[in-house]
């Protein structure tokens, strides 16, 4: 996380510094930078950090490639005269420049200088070194993220260069992270005003780093105005930190549950409406998510400029692929077992058996990887660490619009009435002119193309492998039972409490004891309301 | 005399006097043709096969127990399986007390694992397992307890078909979630095994695996004539009223919950016992006997001999384990196939397994496509 910081940080500073290089004086500093580069190479650590200080204050435009070079290990003593230089490991021997000028010394052997070792504060120090640096002269995020890392470990020696850049900063972000800096050092200056001032500066942020500095300030602090104060804003963090939490939570829990929504609703259908125990529900999942992988791959093969696009290709795909497996699976076994719901349990598992298998022979036993498109990747980072990833987002909102979608199908459709006709009372409607036969393959299909468009949401977040459907079948039965039976509203309840008990839970007892206890909950809340939360009532529910 | 014989429930069906004999049987001449016949005779039965056979016999009786509750009273649980472990790790329990020194970290007293978990002191339900007794004791009161809490709850709130069953799988899902956690003291991931000796008898030794042979044979004989004796009263006729029209016996005035409940648990006392035979011959025990494809695959072997008939389930439970054994060895990549094939041909052209269709096709008119496919769900065909 660091590295790339630093490089980033590095050529900005590098390319910045050219520029105010060539007003700087330096002809008169280069004596004593030099001087000071070379003690970089003392014995003691506290030699080395005095060397780091006046290396970095010096403004010359090489100081940000040594102190680099140090914290990255490629600083050198040359043991002949102590001077200092940069190297390169290369075939046993070191290529080297001179670290005070650049200039090149060729090849040197590598028991002719030894390294500068840096302990873990020299690095700290090295590398919030090489950030101020990178506040002066880096581009709008780079001063950003400089002064972040400042935030991180504030150096006194920065203050006047901070305040500076801060009177010059016109980027907000930028402008924000400088004064949370500047905040930063001055929290430990002298003056308790100026320290009061600076915790106002922090103001309503909930940077768990400034919360840190708070806290570590707490510990010296004397002044009694001041301490009240920092006790103050500790608390004010804290709080706003436990609601950020919370918010966070939420939108885990809502993903989590949307994704349990995703696999459980077309089990609402073929379960919920039929009351097939339909155990092949994960194949069908599988079947969807098989099905991206393969409309990926013809993207790949044929149209690769296109291939961000296989998604919305795929979803149509994969719900004739996963409804048309439904409906011969319906016509060939299941329209046998009406009536025998524990008979349905057993076939359909047998199913299940043998796609996974059939998958397992095509496909090959090891995940196959379908790719998120561009679009899905990354994500919103909000205040206190708060990221919403893209491809959740997405998926909240797909399984929201498939929920809708169905919902509206099932009222408004003419095959909604039909099949709702069918559900309620088959021998009435039989006899109004209903094929029931024609429904029930019908409905079985939908549900089975609901679960494969589910699945090509999920082969989005998780691997792609025959036990796929294995991972869901669990979760998907709970939340129906848990809903209630025949109810899509009570899906919805069920898979989004589900999901927000098991995140809120998560913090206290981790992942697994959380699904423990969820499971046990559920078996204790259906002794308490048998048909789950949104149990149909009336004399339909006997039968 | 015309007094009934005590035993009557046994003498006065051939299918329980078969099964015992063929169990009897089997207990006096494996041990024989293994331990007695010279190792190059062609009557020679190898050890591992006895092994191989004594755990089919746990399977058995497994199955049996799943044909108590399945077949009589029309409890389908998906989740007997955990039953089936919970008396296994009783068992295991018991024996990884008896390796002491033995281990790979050579402490007296704690197993290798909780060795490696840093924990300075066993915990306390390990207490007691180094004593046979207690550990037997253990094997019939965790599943029997368990099963009595579980039932107690489920049945007094009238949870019953497709409910009871999503539930049961609940419990073994979540029981393997919870045996897979280190933290649990039960091995975690790897479970208990590297077991040494059992009452002092070394494990691996030719004796001990004829004398754990016939302790299943006695153990699967017993339990079918528990069974027998359940299913041949008066309660049992009071079951089977249940598993046909529940809301009916309960009307007739009949605590069906408290019918249920004595069923369910005396099935899986019979389950744990069969775990806690299964555990010394294969040698391990670890969390993945909990997961729900297990149980599921316990009711597919009641299904296949014959639902409601006890004979048939024993019957199914080997047969099945045969099958997979060869297939898993001959043909790896089909034993799935033919694995979901047995669920999906069964329930559909075998609603009442090998054991009750046998008959029926004796005696059947061979018009094949004059009646619906498995329709025929209770009572025999004329």
């Amino acid at each position: 996380m660091f590295e790339p910081l630093v490089r980033r940080g590095r050529l900005f500073a590098a390319a910045g510094l050219i520029l105010f290089g060539l007003a700087a004086p330096l002809a008169a500093h280069a004596a004593n930078f030099a001087d000071a580069v070379n003690r970089l190479g003392s014995d003691g650590f506290a030699e080395k950090s005095t060397a780091i200080d006046e290396v970095s204050a010096s403004g010359h435009p090489r100081a940000v490639e040594i102190l680099v070079a140090m914290k990255e290990g490629r600083l050198y003593v040359r043991l002949a005269d102590n001077v200092v230089v940069i190297g390169e490991e290369a075939a046993g021997a070191i290529n080297a420049a001179l670290a005070a000028t650049g200039e090149d010394l060729g090849p040197l052997a590598a028991a002719a200088v030894s390294q500068i070792v840096v302990n873990n504060r020299l690095r700290a120090k090295l590398e919030s070194a090489a950030s101020r640096q990178s506040v002066i002269a880096g581009d709008a995020t780079g001063r950003r993220k400089a002064a972040e890392a400042l935030l991180k470990a504030p150096i006194p020696a920065a203050a006047s260069m901070l305040r500076d850049a801060l009177a010059k900063e016109t980027d907000v972000a930028a402008k924000t992270a400088l004064g949370l800096a500047l905040a930063a050092v001055e929290l430990s200056d002298p003056e308790p005003a100026r320290r009061l001032a600076a915790l106002a500066q922090f103001g309503k942020t909930s940077n768990p780093q400034v919360k840190n500095l708070i806290q570590a300030r707490m510990a010296l602090e004397t002044d009694e105005t001041v301490r009240a104060a920092l006790a103050g804003a500790l608390q004010g963090i804290e709080k706003r930190l436990a609601l950020y939490n919370i918010a966070l939570n939420l939108f885990q829990g809502i993903s989590l549950g949307s994704v349990l929504l995703l696999a459980a609703l077309g089990l609402a259908i073929t379960f919920g409406v039929m009351g097939v125990i339909n155990m092949a529900h994960g194949e069908m999942i599988m079947l969807g998510a098989y099905t991206a992988y393969g409309v990926q791959e013809i993207f790949r093969a044929f149209a690769p400029a296109a291939v961000d696009w296989y998604l919305p290709v795929a979803v149509p795909a994969a719900f004739l692929v996963a409804g048309a497996a439904g409906i011969l699976i319906e016509r060939t076994v299941i329209r046998w077992l009406y009536g025998r719901p524990l008979e349905t349990l057993l076939a359909t598992w047998g199913l299940s058996l043998i796609l996974q298998q059939l998958v397992r022979t095509i496909f090959g036993a090891p995940n196959k990887e379908v790719a998120n498109p561009a679009w899905m990747t990354g994500g919103i980072e909000l205040a206190g660490g708060i990221f919403l990833a893209h491809n959740r987002i997405i998926i909240i909102v797909f399984c929201l619009a498939m929920l809708g979608v169905l919902a509206v199908a099932i009222r408004y459709s003419r095959f909604g009435l039909e099949m709702r006709a069918v559900t309620q009372n088959r021998a009435m409607a039989d006899s109004m002119g209903i094929a029931t036969g024609r429904i029930d393959a019908l409905t079985f299909g939908l549900g089975s193309g609901l679960a494969g468009m589910a699945g090509v949401a999920l082969s989005q977040i998780g691997n792609v492998s025959p036990n796929l459907g294995q991972i869901y079948i669990i979760d998907s039965f709970m939340v129906v039972v848990f809903g209630g039976v025949g109810s899509l509203w009570g899906t919805l309840v069920g898979a989004m409490s589900l999901g927000l008990v098991n995140k809120f839970l998560e913090p206290y007892a981790g992942a697994v004891l959380g699904k423990i206890l969820v499971l046990v909950a559920i078996i204790l809340f259906i002794q308490y309301r048998p048909r789950g939360l949104f149990a149909l009532k009336g004399r339909a529910v006997e039968n | 005399m015309n007094r009934i014989s005590p035993l009557a429930f046994l003498t006065e069906s051939r299918a329980a006097l078969v099964t015992l004999g063929l169990l009897v049987a089997a207990a006096a001449i494996v041990p024989v043709l293994n331990l007695m016949v010279p190792v190059g005779s062609p009557f020679h039965v190898p050890t591992w096969m006895v092994t191989l056979l004594g755990k089919y016999l746990t399977y058995a009786l497994l199955a049996l127990s799943v044909d108590l509750i399945w077949g009589f009273c029309g409890i389908l649980s998906l989740g007997h399986g955990a039953f089936f472990a919970l008396g296994g790790y009783a068992m295991g329990m018991y024996l990884m007390r008896q390796i002491g020194e033995r281990g790979v970290y050579k402490h007296p007293v704690l197993p290798d694992f909780i060795v490696f978990l840093n924990w300075k002191d066993l915990p306390w339900y390990w207490h007691g397992f180094d004593i046979f007794p207690v550990a037997l004791l253990m094997v019939i009161l965790v599943p029997g307890a368990l099963a009595f809490a579980f039932g107690w709850f489920a049945f007094h709130s009238r949870v019953t078909g497709v409910y009871l069953s999503i539930i049961t799988q609940a419990l073994t899902f979540a029981l393997m979630l919870a045996f897979f956690r280190n933290d649990m003291g039960f091995g975690g991931n790897n479970g208990l095994t590297d077991f040494k000796d059992m009452l002092g008898f070394n494990l691996q030794a030719d004796g001990t695996r004829v004398a754990l042979f016939v302790a299943s044979a006695v153990a699967l004989a017993a339990g079918y004539v528990v069974c027998r004796f359940i299913v041949a009263s008066r309660l049992g006729r009071v079951l089977i009223a249940i598993r046909d029209a529940e809301s009916r016996t309960r009307f007739l005035g009949y605590r069906v919950e408290h019918y249920m409940l004595f069923v369910f648990v005396v099935s899986a006392v019979l389950a744990g016992v069969a775990g806690a035979l299964y555990v010394p011959q294969v040698g391990i025990i670890n969390p993945s006997e909990f997961s729900p494809a297990n149980s599921i695959e316990i009711v597919i072997w009641v299904a296949v001999g014959g639902r409601g008939s006890l004979h048939g389930a024993i019957l199914g439970a080997i047969l099945v384990n045969y099958a997979k054994t060869y297939f898993t060895g001959a043909l790896p990549e089909a034993w799935l196939y033919v694995l979901g094939g047995l669920f999906i041909v069964v329930t559909l052209f075998l609603p009442k397994g090998i054991v009750g269709s046998i008959p029926a096709f004796a005696a059947r008119d061979f018009s094949l496509f004059g009646h619906r496919f498995g329709s025929a769900k209770t009572g025999a065909r004329p």
